[in-house]
């Protein structure tokens, strides 16, 4: 065995003891490198650790608003929400989607294109956010996912308000529409306002009041585990609804006075002239604006870009036509004030004008000439050889300015989103946008409203509520006022205005008189529309699309549909105690006279009588001066 | 209780008693060491199994079979150790080649021999056998080790390091390895030698880089920057590090623990159950946990440097050291000094077979202990 007569017993004893001790040593020195390690984590960096922690712990999540309602001027629902519920994956929470999707559509139908929509927004969004595989689920279905929940760890029904037009295209435009908020909307807005929303106003009112209609974003914190279930709520903030919107807005006029333009493709808006307030604001042809909350489908949305009536466009504020005749008044009322003519002041009228020295003839309308008028008849005639010589005697900077006065050339500021301002030519503007002198030539046609003058019927309806106040101008508003959440108190928005200087009382007397000729004489232009009930102020236009060579007469049959010229009408009534302005644009329309003023009596019966007539039934004293 | 006497819990100069823990081979204050251990380790336990019944039940059972494991080996007497100590040595040998033959594949290592039942880890055997035969070979030679004892040990220790790597479990091979080294390193190598292996072990590391595992080198990147990735493999000692570092002095309390409670912790009731302790009990519990195991190892080593004969020596202070390098990998890997390597927090991590290898070690210690007054076999 062993032999202990080899060892020496004491030697070896006091060897191990030695290392014993060197190893206890050894033990003690790496144990008290822990510790340092210890104390650098748990004391020294504490406080990042327990911020991690702490992170690792608690999500703050955000609690969207609710988005404003909107109410027409009495009360009636135009923009609505109404709860969906969507069944989402997380995908991040999930091993293996193929199999879940096969599972979850083993209990509700999963179509082809949810397939297609959540395999493309898969694409778009980050894989902790959760995508919908399926959209407006039923009330049973939500309960059968509910029932089976456990079994799909990573999907789950999500509740979300989604917003409802329920008078659809008659809201289109002027409403506008929301939409889900896309990278472009996502660069330009507080992105912490808009955690946990969804949609933004796209357009319209809605986009205009953004800001009051979305509310603000609520927050809670939660705590989660590391599967990220959420354990309990810790503290949270509730969001604050947003607005409700009122209009001036009637619904009832814009739905009279979407059919009285019926098929034809115009717009016209409808002004209180005493506060400013848009009674209606149509653009047809229009479309249903429900299809875009939820995301419009390529098909439907390519059928709308490419429809040859462009019903995705808003004429009434985008629309930029020229005005024609129907800005004769304003420059009468130039006139005046300039000093240049004088209100009975007569001019002969040959049936066209020539300036001094030059060959070449501005014609007018009536072939034969109007023969000698002053400034009521030449309103009510609409005589453009009157006009012609008056815009020469002006010169285009006056014309410029006074017209100015009146709004045109700029936008009106109305509260909605995308208007357009028009164009109201100078000296200074053909300068900088073509780089040319003005001519003289050009300064007639801009006296008759053609040429490079272009205006919006929401600056003509403007223009014309400016003509009904003697001169109050009121930046238009569709939004009467606002009603904070759980608040019954409306808030008034306030009236933007400013008096029109520079005008005699008497003048804006002679213009108004020489409005209503336009309709209550029987040589007016619209006496057509002339009605016991109340008395129009008015004015006819017809703006050519087509120029034609000197010689040849205009022939509509031989133009082209969409050439042919626009009809216009702008007017107020009753004439005098202006409740209406109203301006009403029919494209390619014709005559303004026969064409637009019919529709513009109908807008004011509506809301003068609460009930309209016919277009078939408006037929005053025929006559062969009511054409333009 | 009353046996006990002496001047200090450290130094067993107390004669084993005619009490019934003197006739049972049972050192008291070790016992008591342990016994406090494994008390405050169930604590933390409770804690990070959510307060599990059914896993409390199952580690009070396994703590009574370890504590059973250690009174029945304390009964066995050194020279009869002695004698199996190569037998033992070469039946884990070939149990380590079975494994390697016909080893059920399970936890993605060989490390299992299927007994039906109950599951056996021959290098569970095999960490207790190494000590047993290195001590039981360097012992019959006077001490320190001439050259071809130290080549004998180095054999013996390298062969199964090389088998246990293999399965693979670099837990265990290091472990065995570090079992080795220390005995080694008690039965008196030179310092000179111990200088020139850690130059040449220095030499060997880009070597060693060569022969490890990818998901070996993964680790150890990870462990040099756990931030390159922070949801893969850096998960574990990121979190740790958090749970550990939001402990702060005085913990989160008991049961309060967020990132174990919340799941953040990987493991946190086996092998990263000592970031349980440092979140919920802070630096202060940690320490009282360090202090305890300090007494033990101090106890052990004092016990084996009053064993009768050199195998007893060597084997308690290499049983002893083991213990130690358990500790010290297993807290370094969880506070981030150390690369992850799967070593469970002695006595304190859930799960069985360590614990009861770990007990029949002590098993041992209490044997030579309460022998050391027999005179030289």
């Amino acid at each position: 065995m062993i032999e202990p007569s080899m060892h020496d017993r004491r030697a070896e004893q006091r060897l191990f003891l030695i290392r014993a001790m060197v190893a206890g040593v050894f033990v003690l020195a790496c144990l008290l490198v822990v510790v340092h390690r210890l104390v650098s984590l748990q004391v020294e960096r504490h406080e990042h650790f327990s911020t991690l922690s702490q992170d690792n712990r608690v999500r703050v999540e955000p609690l969207p608003p609710t988005r404003g309602l909107i109410y027409d001027a009495n009360g009636i629902l135009l923009a609505d929400n109404y709860a969906t519920f969507s069944l989402e994956i997380v995908p991040e929470k999930v091993e293996d989607l193929d199999a879940l999707i096969a599972e979850l559509s083993g209990l509700i139908p999963v179509a082809d294109k949810d397939l297609k929509r959540f395999a493309t927004l898969r694409k778009q969004r980050r894989r902790y956010e959760g995508i919908a595989i399926r959209t407006n689920l039923t009330q049973e279905e939500v309960a059968r996912i509910a029932v089976n929940n456990h079994r799909f760890p990573g999907a789950g029904v999500r509740a979300e308000l989604v917003r409802y037009y329920p008078l659809g295209e008659h809201t289109a435009h002027v409403l506008g529409y929301v939409g889900r908020i896309n990278e472009e909307e996502l660069q330009r807005v507080d992105v912490s306002a808009y955690r946990g929303t969804n949609y933004i106003g796209k357009s319209g009112v809605e986009k205009a009041h953004e800001e009051a209609l979305h509310g603000r974003v609520g927050h809670q914190q939660v705590e989660v585990n590391a599967k990220g279930r959420v354990l309990r709520v810790l503290q949270s903030r509730a969001p604050a609804p947003g607005q409700d919107l009122h209009l001036y807005l009637d619904i009832r006029l814009q739905q009279d006075a979407a059919e009285a333009l019926g098929e034809r493709r115009g717009a016209i808006v409808a002004i209180d002239p005493r506060t400013g307030g848009v009674l209606a604001m149509v653009s047809r042809p229009s479309f249903d604006p429900n299809l875009f909350v939820e995301g419009i489908s390529q098909a439907d949305y390519q059928a709308l870009l490419q429809s040859p009536d462009k019903p995705l466009y808003d004429r009434a504020i985008r629309g930029q036509y020229p005005p024609g005749s129907t800005i004769k008044q304003f420059v009468a009322l130039g006139g005046l004030a300039s000093g240049a003519v004088s209100f009975r002041k007569a001019k002969y009228c040959p049936g066209f004008y020539q300036l001094p020295g030059h060959d070449h003839k501005y014609r007018d309308w009536k072939r034969g000439g109007h023969g000698s008028v002053a400034m009521e008849l030449a309103i009510a005639q609409s005589c453009d050889v009157y006009f012609y010589d008056l815009a020469n005697d002006m010169g285009i900077d006056r014309l410029h300015r006074f017209l100015a006065d009146f709004g045109f050339g700029a936008p009106t500021g109305v509260d909605v989103a995308g208007e357009l301002g028009g164009l109201l030519p100078s000296r200074e503007w053909k300068r900088r946008a073509r780089n040319q002198p003005w001519y003289p030539g050009e300064t007639l046609i801009v006296g008759i409203g053609q040429g490079y003058f272009l205006a919006t019927p929401l600056q003509l309806a403007v223009a014309t509520a400016t003509m009904a106040t003697r001169g109050r101008f009121i930046q238009p508003r569709v939004v009467r006022a606002t009603r904070a959440p759980g608040s019954e108190l409306l808030t008034e928005t306030p009236i933007v205005t400013h008096q029109v200087a520079g005008y005699n009382p008497r003048d804006w007397d002679d213009v108004i008189r020489a409005m209503a000729a336009v309709v209550e004489t029987d040589r007016g232009t619209a006496k057509r529309i002339r009605t016991p009930a109340y008395r129009i102020a008015g004015k006819t236009g017809t703006s050519q699309l087509f120029t034609i060579g000197q010689k040849e007469r205009y022939r509509e049959d031989q133009v082209d549909e969409r050439l042919r010229d626009h009809a216009l009408f702008v007017a107020f009534a009753p004439a005098e105690d202006p409740r209406i302005a109203v301006a009403v644009i029919v494209e390619n329309g014709g005559s303004g006279g026969a064409t637009a003023a019919p529709v513009a009596r109908q807008v004011l019966d509506s809301y003068l009588l609460g009930e309209m007539r016919l277009a078939s039934d408006i037929d005053g004293p025929a006559g062969a001066t009511d054409d333009r | 209780m009353t046996g006990r006497s002496g001047p200090s819990a450290l130094a067993p100069g107390a004669k084993a008693g005619p009490g019934i823990l003197g006739r049972l081979h049972v050192d008291l204050p070790l016992l008591f060491g342990l016994l406090l251990l494994c008390g405050y380790g169930l604590l933390v336990l409770a804690s990070a199994t959510d307060q599990d019944p059914d896993k409390l039940d199952r580690q009070l059972i396994r703590i009574g079979i370890a504590f059973a494991v250690m009174l029945v080996v304390a009964q066995v007497p050194l020279v009869q150790l002695r004698r199996w100590a190569f037998p033992l040595y070469f039946a884990g040998l070939a149990m380590l080649v079975a494994v390697e033959v016909v080893g059920d594949i399970g936890k993605g290592a060989q490390r299992w021999l299927d007994f039906g039942v109950l599951r056996f880890q021959p290098s569970e055997l095999v960490k207790l056998a190494v000590p047993m035969a290195l001590a039981a070979f360097l012992a019959r030679r006077p001490l320190p080790p001439r050259w071809w004892g130290i080549l004998g040990t180095a054999l013996m220790t390298v062969v199964p390091v090389l088998l246990i790597a293999r399965q693979p479990d670099l837990g265990t091979a290091l472990l065995v390895a570090g079992g080795g080294a220390m005995v080694l390193f008690l039965a008196g190598l030179s310092w000179r030698l111990i200088a020139a292996l850690g130059v040449a072990g220095a030499a060997f590391l880009p070597v060693l880089w060569h022969l490890m595992l990818p998901y070996q080198r993964q680790r150890v990147l990870t462990f040099l920057d756990p931030s390159s990735d922070p949801l893969g493999s850096g998960y574990h000692i990121i979190q740790s590090q958090i749970a550990i570092g939001s402990g702060g002095l005085y913990g989160k309390g008991w049961l309060n623990g967020t990132q174990s409670h919340l799941e953040f912790l990987p493991e946190r009731s086996t092998d990263f159950i000592f970031a349980v302790l440092g979140e919920e009990f802070g630096l202060l519990g940690i320490l009282a946990l360090l202090a305890i195991y300090l007494f033990i190892i101090l106890r052990g080593l004092a016990i084996a440097a009053q064993a009768p004969d050199a195998f007893g020596r060597l084997l308690g202070g290499g049983v002893t050291l083991v213990f130690f390098i358990y500790l010290f990998v297993n807290t370094g890997m969880v506070t981030g000094l150390l690369p992850v390597v799967g070593v469970p927090l002695p006595l304190v991590s859930y799960g069985g077979t360590s614990l009861v290898t770990i007990m029949a070690g002590f098993g041992i210690l209490m044997s030579i202990h309460t022998r050391k007054k027999l005179p030289p076999g």
